[in-house]
């Protein structure tokens, strides 16, 4: 063992020096970004890539991803129809593109609904000791079932994919985890001297939670919410492959693979192209997660 | 220990009786009156209400969810919509090949994974170490069945080394049994691998600064010895909790991978009944699973006190 990699000297020593040299302040910062968290940068670039897509669909669509065409019905990949047509004649490229706006939505939403309300259930739970018990119970109970299955009955419950039921079914089933990672800061907070202090300065409940507590649990929540809108992503496109999801009226990538799913021994293409926009539209927020991470615990960057 | 034993089993009653109730109340407020669904098309409303009180649907929540889980916790799922079958007969007959799949799978990832964690951290910051972490990545990334149709696509269709799709029951030869399942489980594995991987590799990091490796290794101590002995040994709490937690993402995974690959599991069948709103197959097979996913779990917690004597509650 001659390195000892979380040897905080070393990081501090890694650190930028004093900017006396006079190169340009602006550009060279940006270029020890890029250079320091390539990954991140990467992730960045790709995921920035798949919003424009999403938000230009109609300009970068060449055909309506709905209309069918009975004439042209699995059509290998070619000039007016790049990936391809399905089995009812639509435009498999057409609708890819348009699937990244399902894909981000729906990855966008159950992050953020699931970051807000996790952290109001993780904070309630690390306040009141009364509560604390029965809460996480609940909370053990929902994440016994495994996260598909859960999204599966409620989807099942609500009868009818829209994105809104889709996003509803996986936020439920993501909710425990942010729960348990907000109590777990609370409670190593709470303890600390310094909000003992301000408890004994008189500081009232919510201004701990809002100048002492949420400061410390907004960075690993942070980062938890890239993770979830990863896992909400793939979770979508299971549902819509297994016919629990959104309708193909909505195009979205995993069901754009199920109605691929019959023909994909001879066919490859109907279920490959949609498959290489998720696995790289999650790549993409995966590898800004671990940036993110690195960035809020230097720490942790290396070891995990 | 023996009290602890006692009260972690204790713990997980209200854990299951939670999961019951979630379902049970699933089962309860989903649209559609099964009455009038096995009473058909033809049937009056005087009908209609002679099968409710039949089934006892006319009664109130508490009553029926009694019932109900007194009936689970003897076996008896209720009746399928679709085929009128009792669903545990429908799901015994799936049982085997799911069981298969995820017993191959957690061995198959198990056998690759620590090694490469072990590996990674031995190597920290070498070619190695940064090539296995991308796979870290990667196979987070990449949906298990976007990973199974590539898989599939190769080494079968293409190579031709492995059958395409369908399952061989263990009754006609264990090497039959096998080959029909490598593929898919190696597909599994591949999300399981990367996750047992990485906490491996943090542990194994964090384990080999300790004195004691120091010592061990100062006093001459093989190479091997120390990382597959002194080091692992000590990282196995964590790496036995992350095995147990991944169990979720195998039985998420083997939902769709039956799928792609054709095998008749309970993923299958959920799958099926999910396009027939058959919802008394549905509500169980996410029982059993879930109940499956709490066993491991509490088995996992059990072992803790073997593998680290240090342990004691």
């Amino acid at each position: 063992m001659t390195d000892f990699p979380d040897d905080p000297h070393k990081f501090a020593a890694a650190k930028p020096m004093p900017a006396i040299l006079a190169v340009p302040p602006q550009r060279s910062a940006l270029l020890r970004s890029i250079r320091r968290h390539p990954t991140m940068w990467l992730g960045g670039i790709l995921l920035g890539a798949v919003v424009l897509m999403a938000v230009f669909a109609p300009l970068i669509a060449n055909q309506d991803p709905a209309a069918l065409n009975p004439a042209q019905r699995v059509r290998p990949p070619s000039a007016e129809a790049l990936f391809g047509t399905d089995m009812l004649g639509r435009d498999i490229f057409s609708r890819c593109v348009y699937g990244a706006r399902v894909s981000l939505i729906v990855g966008l939403g159950v992050a953020l609904l699931a970051s807000a309300v996790g952290m109001v259930i993780g904070l309630v739970a690390g306040f009141t000791r009364w509560a604390d018990g029965i809460i996480m119970r609940v909370m053990d109970g929902m994440m016994s079932i495994p996260a598909i299955l859960l999204a599966i009955a409620l989807m099942t419950l609500m009868r009818g994919g829209s994105i809104f039921n889709v996003i509803l079914a996986i936020t439920l089933a993501e909710i425990p985890r942010v729960a348990r990672l907000t109590r777990s800061a609370v409670l190593s907070v709470r303890e600390l001297a310094y909000v003992e202090a301000a408890v004994a300065c008189g500081t009232s409940r919510l201004g701990i939670i809002r100048q002492h507590i949420l400061p410390n649990t907004l960075a690993p929540i942070t980062v938890q919410a890239t993770y979830i809108c990863a896992s909400a992503m793939i979770t979508e496109a299971i549902l819509s492959f297994i016919g629990a999801g959104l309708p193909t009226s909505i195009p979205s990538w995993g069901n754009i693979m199920a109605e691929g799913r019959a023909l994909w021994q001879v066919k490859p293409n109907i279920v490959f192209f949609p498959a290489i926009f998720l696995s790289l539209t999650v790549l993409a927020v995966n590898l800004l997660g671990d940036g993110l991470r690195d960035a809020v615990d230097p720490r942790l960057a290396k070891r995990v | 220990m023996a009290s602890y034993i006692l009260r972690r089993i204790l713990a997980t009653i209200p854990v299951v009786a939670f999961v019951m109730l979630f379902v049970f109340s699933l089962l309860y407020i989903t649209p559609g009156d099964p009455a009038a669904i096995l009473a058909g098309d033809q049937a009056t409303q005087a009908e209609i209400e002679a099968i409710r009180t039949d089934l006892g649907l006319d009664r109130s929540f508490p009553v029926r969810f009694l019932e109900w889980s007194t009936g689970v916790l003897q076996g008896d799922f209720g009746t399928s919509i679709f085929t009128q079958l009792p669903v545990s007969t429908m799901i015994a007959q799936r049982v085997e090949p799911t069981l298969s799949l995820m017993v191959v799978t957690m061995v198959i990832a198990i056998a690759i994974a620590v090694p490469l964690g072990v590996l990674a951290a031995w190597k920290h910051g070498q070619f190695v170490d940064r090539a296995i972490m991308l796979f870290a990545v990667l196979g987070f990334s990449v949906p298990v069945f976007v990973i199974g149709y590539v898989l599939a696509w190769t080494l079968a269709l293409k190579l031709g080394w492995l059958p395409v799709q369908g399952y061989t029951p263990f009754s006609e030869g264990p090497w039959p049994w096998l080959r029909s399942l490598l593929l898919p489980a190696f597909t599994l594995a591949t999300f399981y691998i990367a996750i047992i991987a990485r906490i491996t590799r943090a542990t194994m990091l964090e384990i080999l600064q300790q004195d004691y490796i120091r010592t061990a290794r100062g006093k001459g101590v093989s190479e091997t010895s120390v990382l597959f002995v002194h080091a692992l040994r000590n990282a196995s709490v964590p790496i036995v909790t992350v095995v147990g937690i991944g169990i979720a993402l195998v039985i998420s995974g083997a939902v769709v991978i039956e799928s792609v690959f054709a095998l008749p599991g309970l993923g299958r069948l959920i799958v099926d009944s999910i396009l027939r709103r058959d919802y008394p197959v549905i509500q169980a097979v996410i029982l059993i699973f879930s109940f499956v996913y709490v066993l491991i779990n509490l088995l996992i917690d059990l072992s803790y006190t073997v593998i680290d004597p240090r342990i004691r509650y």
